[in-house]
């Protein structure tokens, strides 16, 4: 473990070094533009809806797209969600949870030349798909998996 | 004794001493020379010792295999979803031999009569030495689960079994229950009592923050001119099936991509043989062979699946042996791999149960036992009850042992329903054995043991039968937890293995009346994972209903019908 860079970083989120970055261009993401939210997308009630608010109803399968989320969630409140597009020149990955009230969970638009690569923790009340859609060029690619979200307990 | 093999002439030995006359243990075993069960010619160049799920169990025991583990999709009808003849056959086991009694659950109460008690840390480590012997540079691989499932074991904090193992001479471990012990605890013992004696390794543990890691992912070892690499890999549910709030900075899961990368970097290091050391439990190893390259063996543990021989799995980077070497100190594993021109050319593999009839008390060993246990030895063997009926707890929905248990929470707090969780660990009791308290303390011994007693709707019941199911049937191994169905008291239903979550549970019936969804329910349970749970230790519960009892007569298992299984080979009969 490095403590160090632990610490070095709990620091720096709280001085805003990291909202300074953002600030900076190398990351947009889209709640901080408050003009690219996209509430249609955001606010749909079921998966349709929310793909068709980002325009990705016709989104193929890629193997470009890397989707790394756990087989089971150790914890439903905070799902690690880590999303890689080689695709290129792709401009943005949504990720969507289809059993989530609103599945739509984030956007992340990337300004040329910055690389695809995010991570996220997302709030899942049920076992559901998870689902990375990324567009590139004007197209939509999507990669999913499923899940589980458990109880716990009896276990070995 | 023409008419009579050794291996006859000395379970004939075995069974009249379990008679009580007077035999020499050392004399058995000069006379096991030749044909005895524990006659393993050494083989090849790189030897690999594994025990694994010994749950704390210092002292022999019995330990009866499961009558139902039943394999849905892909793995019915394979290993390890075999049970009773089922299991004789697929092996080429003579049955009413000591091996069918080792390996399952037939005829059980006579055979253990006339074999005798498993296990045993003395008995284990005269095993291990004289193995040693024979097998310069063998390592002792420990798949974990070993500070866990005794009353010395809980009441040391571990400590009892992290000496026993330094004793044993145990080279690496990984871990499941042994986190149940609080991270601070875990990290304690490996930084003061392991260093330079025992490698604790897991790859799949990392900080949930950066993901940096928390132990070695593996080690790398000369044998024989040989370099062997062995990987550890941690239960990957702990923090689901037990509760999270005792390791909250760390995430485990399977990954498989951070395993291939470790195989690798272990490959391009030099590393000849690679073995992994999993507490994945047997399903997800067989998947995880198919999935992963380059690993010469997976010698795996967590299911308690005693399997006599590797499941061999073809993959693209050549073929992985998948083991599993049962629990509770019952089985050595011994994998000889024979290393040419810089790989694996051919392997012999054996699962030997331990008999303590069969092996010689190791003397230091032995001593140490004696010596741990002294201070507690007056409430260790304090007798609670006697048993008129056999009682054990392996099983996919139920056991003896459980019913007992449920029986015991459900009266005492007055419940409608008893919810008893499925662990696989637990000794057996003949029937006629006293119960002593540190037997109840074999099913028992956790670090949340509050029983409990909760108000739950029939739609909240049917939510968690349905949740366990899955995480038992799912038939994608890797959604799958690898411990059996919670135990339920009072309420009878019927399953459908094969379903789809949601679909398992059906009929649910109390007292011959449907559960009504919305109606609410008195619910007896123990073991929350819940942080802040209160309740009395399960035990205490447990022991003032059995010292009210005194005699416990044969129990009555509350257990599903069952649909969709007929001639499933992981049910008897």
């Amino acid at each position: 473990m490095n403590t160090t860079r632990r610490t070095v970083l709990k620091g720096a989120t709280a001085s805003g070094v990291l909202a300074g970055l953002i600030a900076a261009g190398a990351l947009r993401p889209t709640l901080v533009l408050a003009a690219d939210w996209n509430k249609a997308a955001f606010e749909a009630k079921d998966t349709a809806g929310a793909l068709k608010g980002i325009g990705a109803t016709a989104a193929s399968e890629s193997k470009d797209l890397m989707l790394k989320v756990p087989d089971i969630a150790e914890n439903g409140a905070v799902v690690p969600v880590d999303v890689v597009s080689n695709i290129p020149n792709t401009s943005s990955i949504s990720i969507l949870v289809e059993k989530n009230p609103q599945p739509l969970c984030a956007q992340f638009d990337f300004a040329n030349g910055a690389v695809a690569d995010v991570s996220a923790r997302l709030k899942m009340g049920q076992t559901s798909l998870v689902k990375a859609v990324a567009k590139a060029d004007g197209k939509f690619y999507t990669a999913q998996k499923e899940v589980k979200v458990t109880v716990g307990g009896c276990g070995g | 004794m023409s008419s009579m093999n050794r291996r006859e002439f000395l379970q004939i030995l075995a069974a009249a001493s379990a008679a009580g006359f007077a035999l020499d243990a050392r004399w058995v075993w000069a006379a096991g020379k030749g044909e005895s069960l524990y006659e393993l010619k050494k083989f090849g160049n790189v030897h690999l010792l594994h025990f694994t799920d010994c749950h704390a169990q210092l002292l022999p025991i019995h330990f009866r295999e499961p009558s139902v583990n039943i394999g849905i999709g892909g793995a019915s009808g394979k290993a390890p979803h075999l049970v009773g003849e089922h299991l004789l056959k697929a092996f080429g086991i003579k049955p009413g031999g000591i091996e069918a009694h080792a390996f399952t659950y037939l005829n059980f109460e006579k055979a253990a009569k006339t074999y005798g008690k498993v296990g045993g840390f003395a008995h284990l480590a005269t095993l291990v030495k004289r193995l040693r012997a024979e097998r310069p540079g063998a390592l002792l691989l420990d798949g974990g689960d070993t500070w866990q499932g005794s009353a010395t074991a809980l009441w040391s904090k571990g400590q009892d079994m992290v000496d026993a193992c330094k004793l044993l001479g145990v080279d690496m471990m990984s871990a499941h229950w042994e986190f149940t012990l609080g991270d601070k605890r875990v990290q304690e013992i490996v930084e003061k009592d392991l260093k330079g004696r025992i490698e604790f390794l897991a790859q799949n543990i990392k900080t949930s923050d950066f993901g940096d890691k928390v132990f070695e992912p593996y080690s790398l070892r000369e044998m024989n001119g040989v370099k062997v690499a062995v990987i550890g890999q941690a239960f990957p549910y702990t923090p689901i099936a037990n509760p999270r709030w005792m390791m909250p900075e760390w995430t485990f899961g399977i990954q498989d991509e951070n395993m291939q990368k470790t195989v690798d970097e272990a490959r391009a290091k030099g590393a000849q043989v690679v073995v992994l050391l999993s507490h994945n439990g047997m399903d997800v190893d067989l998947k995880m062979a198919t999935r992963v390259t380059g690993i010469d063996a997976i010698m795996g543990g967590h299911t308690h699946d005693g399997v006599p021989r590797p499941v061999i799995v073809k993959n693209a980077g050549g073929q992985t042996l998948v083991t599993n070497a049962g629990s509770n100190g019952k089985f050595l594993g011994v994998l000889d791999f024979d290393v040419k021109n810089g790989k694996v050319s051919d392997f012999r593999y054996k699962l030997l149960p331990v008999f303590s009839n069969l092996l010689p008390a190791d003397a230091e060993m032995a001593a140490y036992i004696e010596k741990v246990r002294a201070p507690h030895k007056a409430k260790l063997e304090e007798k609670l009850a006697v048993s008129e009926g056999l009682l054990y707890r392996r099983g996919n929905f139920n056991g003896s042992w459980d019913q007992l248990i449920l029986d015991a929470i459900m009266e005492v707090q007055g419940a409608d329903i008893g919810f008893s969780p499925g662990f696989r660990w637990g000794t057996t009791i003949l029937p006629g054995q006293a119960i002593t308290f540190e037997h109840l303390m074999d099913q028992t011994a956790i670090t949340y043991p509050s029983a409990t007693l909760t108000e739950m709707n029939g739609e909240q019941i049917k939510s968690i039968l349905e949740d366990v199911g899955d995480n038992l049937f799912n038939p994608d191994p890797y959604y799958q937890q690898g411990g059996d169905m919670v135990r339920v008291g009072g309420l009878q239903y019927t399953c459908d293995p094969n379903a789809k979550i949601g679909n398992r549970i059906q009929d649910m019936r109390l007292a011959g009346k449907p559960l009504d969804a919305a109606r609410k329910y008195k619910v007896a349970g123990w073991a929350p994972v819940a942080e802040g749970a209160q309740g009395e230790p399960v035990w205490d519960v447990v022991a003032r209903y059995l010292r009210d009892k005194k005699t416990i007569t044969p129990r009555k298992l509350n257990q599903p019908k069952l649909l969709g299984m007929k001639g499933n080979a992981g049910l008897a009969g």
